[in-house]
């Protein structure tokens, strides 16, 4: 793997930080005559370089949580603060801005866009940053060969595999050098072997100091993870450091390549 | 996003659906195609009246004496007796609105010069109709009062008869014959070329004075018709109404009794025709306009299902980062791509069909920079306003909902 972006790596002065702080979290929908009560009080810390796996059922809220925490949803009460900015009191513009160079998504269905290519898709986030084209394609080469896709960037997603079409996304993902990387349910389209590569990349990334947060129901896929939250019922049922965490490099030794 | 973004991304859109890009372009281009073939055809035709209305003579009166009728037969204008050359000197004394005013007859015959034959319309008048009908000489000059106090055999050519006698000789000072009198020609008139209203040669005449032509050829006293010049136009309708009310005291015609001459006005002439090509301007404008709007409609409509489409594209972006203004603009670039790639290619279509109608049809073509400029405007214009709609809807998109969008 190439090398890391220096802006990932904590300097000491920031370690330990909290990169996001939620307090007394709720959320409510309206569904016809029912209010659902999706959040019903969350109070969450997480600090640069953490690398946190969020569980729980279908119907948890944590799927909630996870809009909330990527500024698509705003919550009904409590307060987010992301690098110490409280989200609450911005502006849909300020919103959009935040999703752009702080956070950075990466979902099950990759959602690359047809029709355009790895490198274009990558792109895309700059383009809305106004970075100017020479930097936008500097950065969108260096993410794609941070992900190990050095080669195949004028494709399209149509002719990469799954694997490689989720490389493209957690390509894009990266190029605006975000504080935080949000991946819901990144391997959940993706064989075992190739979502230990993803989770290979993910921890790779998290070693040069880049916070993760993972959402899936997979628990081999969390031990991925240095903490695991468990959501239910709308709270945070359990949070603990991940006492036997697996390490993706030495898991893919152990599962066989899919010949085709 | 940058705006060559924007576009490249909006113009990349449109090529990916070709065929139903077009289809959509296509009521824009019709409705462009029709307003531009309308507005040049319409100002050609307009140019070539006013052009024609030019060569005739400006504010000039027209007048002729009445039809006769002989046991219930009409016989066509000029066939009556009735205006004679002292009309014509009392209307040069007792009407001021009157500027210059030619008395004139009319016949045809044959001329000769050497070898050479032509068959012409011999016009026999005073020098007044010269200036009248602002009529240059390209050599020579008109002949003189005293050449039609003296009928004098003297005569100006028009340009048909000059090519078809002389060629290349000068015709100033040589002889002609007309029937058997021998006439020297003392000038040669500049070419008006064919007048479309009269659908005659207007060059192809030879013009002698008055009494020549009256006494030599026709045997006839009375004339064919008069002309009169204004000083303007406003002044043309106090001539015409001071001619009228004049001839009828002279004619001594009672009240309830026709006219026995007509007086017309080339401004009513030039009027009606304008009249004519802005009825027409109005009428093929709306049509146009109704394209237009229509057009419209298929673009609004294509943009609503691009955007339904599209639901999942827009999730992603607004994930990334696009602002709502981002997603607006490129909806809304991408409808005025439509209308203006429409716009551009109607106003060929139109400059291609009216030249095409024109050569077949032979009717003048006046493409006009300004009807093209304001076309393209008008695309950008339908594109911004029913791509409004459609870039709003996708712009206000939640984009949790959009990401789930199948």
């Amino acid at each position: 793997m190439a090398s890391i972006a220096p802006e990932f790596s904590a300097t000491d002065a920031e370690s330990g930080a909290a990169v996001l702080r939620v307090e007394e979290l709720h959320k409510y929908y309206q569904m016809g005559e029912n209010r659902v009560h999706a959040l019903r009080g969350v109070d969450l810390e997480i600090k640069r370089g953490e690398f946190v796996a969020i569980m729980g059922a279908s119907g948890s809220g944590k799927s909630t949580f996870m809009n909330i925490l990527g500024c698509l949803d705003k919550p009904s009460a409590g307060r987010y603060f992301l690098e110490g900015t409280d989200v609450a009191a911005l502006d849909k513009t300020q919103l959009a801005g935040i999703r752009n160079r702080k956070i950075g998504f990466v979902f099950q269905g990759f959602n690359l866009l047809a029709r355009t290519t790895a490198l274009e898709n990558t792109e895309l986030p700059t383009l809305y940053a106004r970075i100017d084209k020479t930097e936008r394609r500097e950065r969108a080469l260096e993410s794609l060969r941070l992900v190990g896709l050095g080669e195949r960037t004028d494709h399209f997603p149509s002719q990469l595999s799954g694997g490689q079409q989720q490389r493209v996304a957690i390509a894009r993902a990266l190029v605006n050098r975000p504080s935080i990387l949000l991946a819901d349910e990144p391997t959940g389209n993706l064989d075992s072997r190739t979502a230990v590569e993803v989770m290979e990349i993910f921890q790779t990334l998290n070693e040069k100091g880049l916070t993760i947060i993972l959402v899936t129901h997979e628990t081999d896929i969390a031990n991925f993870a240095r903490r695991s939250i468990v959501f239910r019922d709308g709270t945070i049922r359990r949070d603990e450091l991940m006492a036997k965490r697996s390490v993706a490099a030495e898991v893919i030794r152990t599962i066989p390549r899919l010949e085709d | 996003m940058d705006f060559a973004s924007t576009i490249q991304i909006a113009l990349r859109a449109l090529l990916r659906n070709k065929s139903r890009s077009i289809l959509t372009m296509l009521g824009i281009i019709i409705g462009v195609g029709a307003v531009i073939a309308m507005i040049g055809i319409g100002q050609g035709a307009a140019q070539t009246v006013q052009k024609e209305i030019a060569t005739l003579g400006s504010n000039m009166l027209f007048i002729t004496p009445g039809s006769s009728t002989r046991g219930g037969l009409r016989i066509g204008w000029g066939s009556t007796k009735s205006l004679v050359t002292a009309d014509v000197a009392a209307i040069r004394r007792q009407c001021p609105a009157v500027i210059a005013v030619a008395a004139g007859t009319q016949t045809t015959a044959q001329i000769v010069y050497e070898g050479e034959n032509w068959g012409t319309r011999v016009i026999g008048t005073t020098p007044e109709y010269f200036d009248i009908r602002t009529w240059p000489f390209q050599s020579g000059t008109s002949f003189t009062s005293d050449d039609v106090t003296t009928a004098a055999n003297v005569a100006v050519i028009g340009e048909t008869v000059r090519k078809n006698l002389f060629a290349s000789t000068n015709p100033i000072g040589k002889k002609i014959r007309v029937g058997d009198l021998p006439f020297l020609i003392v000038g040669v008139l500049v070419a008006k070329g064919q007048s479309a209203a009269l659908s005659e040669d207007q060059d192809d005449t030879i013009i002698a004075p008055l009494t020549t032509v009256q006494k030599k050829i026709t045997g006839q006293p009375w004339l064919r018709f008069a002309m009169a010049s204004a000083g303007s136009r406003s002044g043309s309708y106090t001539a015409q109404a001071q001619i009228g009310a004049l001839l009828r005291e002279r004619h001594r015609l009672r009240a309830g009794q026709a006219d026995d001459f007509v007086v017309r006005n080339l401004a009513d002439i030039a009027d009606v025709a304008s009249e004519a090509s802005k009825v027409m301007t109005v009428l093929l404008g709306s049509i146009g306009g109704v394209s237009l709007f229509v057009g419209g409609l298929g673009i609004m409509n294509i943009m609503l299902v691009s955007v339904t489409e599209r639901t999942r594209e827009i999730g992603i972006r607004i994930a990334i980062g696009a602002t709502e203004g981002d997603v607006q603009r490129q909806f809304l670039i991408e409808a005025v791509a439509i209308s203006l790639l429409g716009g551009l290619i109607g106003i060929l279509a139109g400059i291609g069909s009216s030249f095409v109608i024109s050569s077949t049809a032979g009717w003048p073509v006046a493409v006009s920079v300004t009807a093209i400029a304001i076309a393209a405007l008008v695309s950008i214009a339908i594109g911004v306003f029913f791509g409004y709609y459609p870039a709003q809807k996708a712009a206000g998109l939640d984009p949790i909902e959009a990401l789930r969008y199948e």
